[in-house]
């Protein structure tokens, strides 16, 4: 079956300039940190592509570039064939971000906080109305619809910002970290939900560093280190012959002994 | 998109509005000084003026002739006492008990009349006046013997006579004076109010959504950063001159209460002057909230951006005493292209009474004008990950 690149991502490069503090936290000397190295990678359109690598290998940033948050120093991306560099807002419209960085006002409720974003995205009332309730109901928010943020518990909370990052029903979903800090049951309901958005022929791009996470979800594999995607292929080929962290470790090994 | 805008305004009002802390919060400094002025006006004139029909008691030794006349006021009862008593009565003044003792030398009258200055050899004869000047009764009777004796000291020795006579010398209206002095410190006042109405607003809604990392989420949906910044500066200016007018409506209120003295204090601005005032207000409101929104936007907390904004605080106060200087409008229109200097003198002019259409014009356009520089700036700040995301 001859699959269309939705999302394309060619010499993505990031650094950061690194304050004093910093350069003490880190433990260096450079005053400037390269978060993200050059890196390429294609992801089909209705599949999702996980994005794994240890902490600090620049999924983070990579993700927050696809999604125009910050801007990539080098190289580009194109998400549905508009530039991450020379047409963010079209990005935007077209994806829905997910991160726990991204923070609801504690003033408003689930119901303001709906309307308010569907307007922003240009989204009719009617469409809006019928989403809404479908939405609520699925994660069980309809009875704290009228309940302001702050005084929700963390979970309903998570819930909340999921549904109002999706306001717009995007065809492409990038979902930084789906599972942390969330608690077993809220994990377990991301994650079926994210199956359910795939059966709705969505493209889904999460990143994470839980090998299971991947084995259990996604279609497709990029592993990150140090700033670049040293390899990508379909997750049935890389479990060919032993599961997915043990070809994780063949694969740092084999870039230890090429350096 | 223009709904956008709309979008953002409505949610910036219903975050305000809605919360009866915020709004409290804003309407708190005009209902202080309200009250708190209203206090001090009348405790003011408590302290300083006994009332009205207070009769002073004058204690006099040595009793003249020439100022019998004096037995004929109303609010002034003589006592005529002996030199013998004098100590016991300054004793009574010292408690609070007695207001005043005037002490007149033996044959005050002769002596007076007598006097030469080009040929005498001893001093003048000296009227002793013993009061408390810690008593308001006794500092009030003082001042009334003081000059009753001043005016009879005059009348003697002045070939010619000043202002004598029942006629009004001061050609200045009751309006004029009253608008002098609110001329003085209104500009400074409003100015402060504006700041303050706009300053916890605006730090809590850039810096405050900085801090919390809710702008994060507004800036991954398709608006326009241009939007953000203009509706968020349209709504905040607008929050800030709620705030800022309630203000000023306190003072205006407990004004005539603060110059309890002044009897006929009068406002005599019409309609038209207000509605510069007005304009003149709404131009800088803008203004004022886009230096602060530029402010808050660089601060990572609505704790810092209240400390960076200190300093501008300062220099805008300050520059609304720079109309106790100098006199009257400056003619030349460049000066009202000077910010926040061009509204203090354009206020000055509106509260004295005393102004031109064209500064004002000049002044409301100018600072609509920096204001849109500073929405652009605001646009390019919201773009900036450097200043979004430290
Ligand atoms: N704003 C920043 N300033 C300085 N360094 C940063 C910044 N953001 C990320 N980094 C650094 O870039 C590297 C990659 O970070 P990140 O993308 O968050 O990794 P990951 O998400 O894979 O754990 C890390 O070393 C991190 O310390
Ligand atoms: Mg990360």
């Amino acid at each position: 079956m001859e699959q269309r690149v939705i999302v394309k991502a060619a010499g993505l490069r990031k650094t950061f300039k690194l304050s004093k503090k910093q350069q003490t936290i880190q433990k260096t000397k450079d005053k400037v940190k390269v978060a993200v190295d050059g890196l390429d990678f294609e992801a089909y359109e209705g599949e999702i592509f996980g994005i794994l690598g240890p902490n600090g290998a620049g999924k983070t940033t990579t993700l927050r570039m696809l999604s125009t948050l910050i801007k990539p120093d080098g190289g580009d991306a194109w998400i549905d064939g508009s530039s991450v560099v020379s047409n963010p807002e079209e990005v935007r419209g077209k994806i829905g971000f997910l991160t726990s960085e991204l923070k609801l006002e504690d003033f408003f409720t689930p119901n303001y906080l709906f309307d308010f974003f569907s307007e922003l995205h240009g989204v009719a009332p009617e469409v809006r109305d019928a989403r809404k309730k479908a939405m609520f109901e699925r994660f069980g928010i309809d009875e704290f619809a009228e309940v302001k943020v702050a005084n929700m518990s963390t979970g309903m909370k998570q819930k909340t910002s999921l549904v109002i990052s999706l306001v717009h029903d995007p065809d492409i979903i990038i979902f930084d970290e789906p599972t942390n800090g969330l608690d077993v049951l809220t994990a377990r309901v991301v994650t079926d939900y994210l199956k359910e958005l795939k059966e709705r022929g969505k493209t889904i791009l999460l990143s994470t560093h839980i090998f299971s996470l991947v084995e259990k979800l996604c279609d497709r594999v990029g592993i990150v280190m140090d700033g670049r995607m040293v390899l990508s292929d379909t997750l049935e080929n890389l479990t060919k012959d032993g599961d997915l962290e043990d070809k994780f470790f063949e694969i740092c090994a084999e870039m230890e002994a090429n350096k | 998109m223009k709904s956008d805008l709309i979008t953002i305004i409505k949610k910036e009002f219903a975050r305000f509005f809605g919360d009866k802390r915020m709004v409290a919060t804003a309407l708190l400094p005009g209902v202080l000084i309200y009250v708190m002025y209203s206090f001090m006006g009348s405790s003011m004139t408590e302290m300083y003026e006994p009332d009205d029909d207070y009769v002073y008691e004058i204690n006099i030794v040595n009793m003249p002739q020439s100022l019998a006349f004096l037995e004929e006021v109303e609010e002034v009862e003589i006592s005529k006492i002996e030199a013998k008593e004098a100590d016991a009565v300054k004793d009574a003044i010292r408690e609070d008990e007695a207001d005043i003792l005037v002490v007149f030398p033996e044959n005050f009258d002769v002596e007076m009349l007598s006097y030469d200055v080009m040929t005498a050899t001893t001093p003048a004869p000296n009227v002793e006046i013993y009061y408390n000047s810690a008593d308001t009764e006794s500092s009030s009777a003082y001042s009334i013997m003081h000059e009753t004796l001043n005016q009879y000291e005059q009348a003697f020795a002045n070939k010619f006579d000043i202002c004598q006579g029942d006629k009004e010398y001061d050609l200045a209206s009751d309006e004029d004076v009253s608008a002098m002095i609110i001329s003085m410190v209104m500009p400074m006042l409003v100015l402060m109010m504006l700041f303050t109405g706009c300053l916890s607003a605006s730090a809590e809604s850039i810096a405050g959504e900085k801090e919390r990392g809710t702008i994060a989420t507004l800036l991954v949906t398709p608006m326009k950063r241009r939007d953000l910044a203009l509706g968020k500066m349209i709504s905040l200016s607008v929050i800030g001159l709620f705030s800022g007018i309630s203000s000023f409506a306190g003072i205006m209120l407990s004004l005539p209460k603060l110059m309890g003295g002044l009897e006929d204090v009068k406002f005599g601005y019409d309609v038209a002057d207000y509605g510069v005032l007005l304009l003149v207000i709404v131009a800088t409101t803008l203004l004022i909230v886009g230096m602060i929104s530029i402010i808050s936007a660089f601060a990572k907390s609505v704790k810092e951006a209240s400390n960076m904004a200190t300093p501008l605080m300062l220099v805008v106060t300050l520059t609304g005493v720079t109309n106790m200087m100098g006199n009257g409008m400056p003619q030349e229109w460049y000066w009202y292209l000077i910010p926040i200097y061009n509204t203090t003198q354009c206020m000055n002019g509106v509260f004295s009474m005393d102004y031109q259409m064209l500064p004002v014009v000049i002044t409301c356009i100018a600072n609509v004008v920096y204001s849109g520089v500073l929405v652009v700036v605001l646009t390019k700040m919201f773009g900036s990950e450097r200043i979004m995301y430290t």
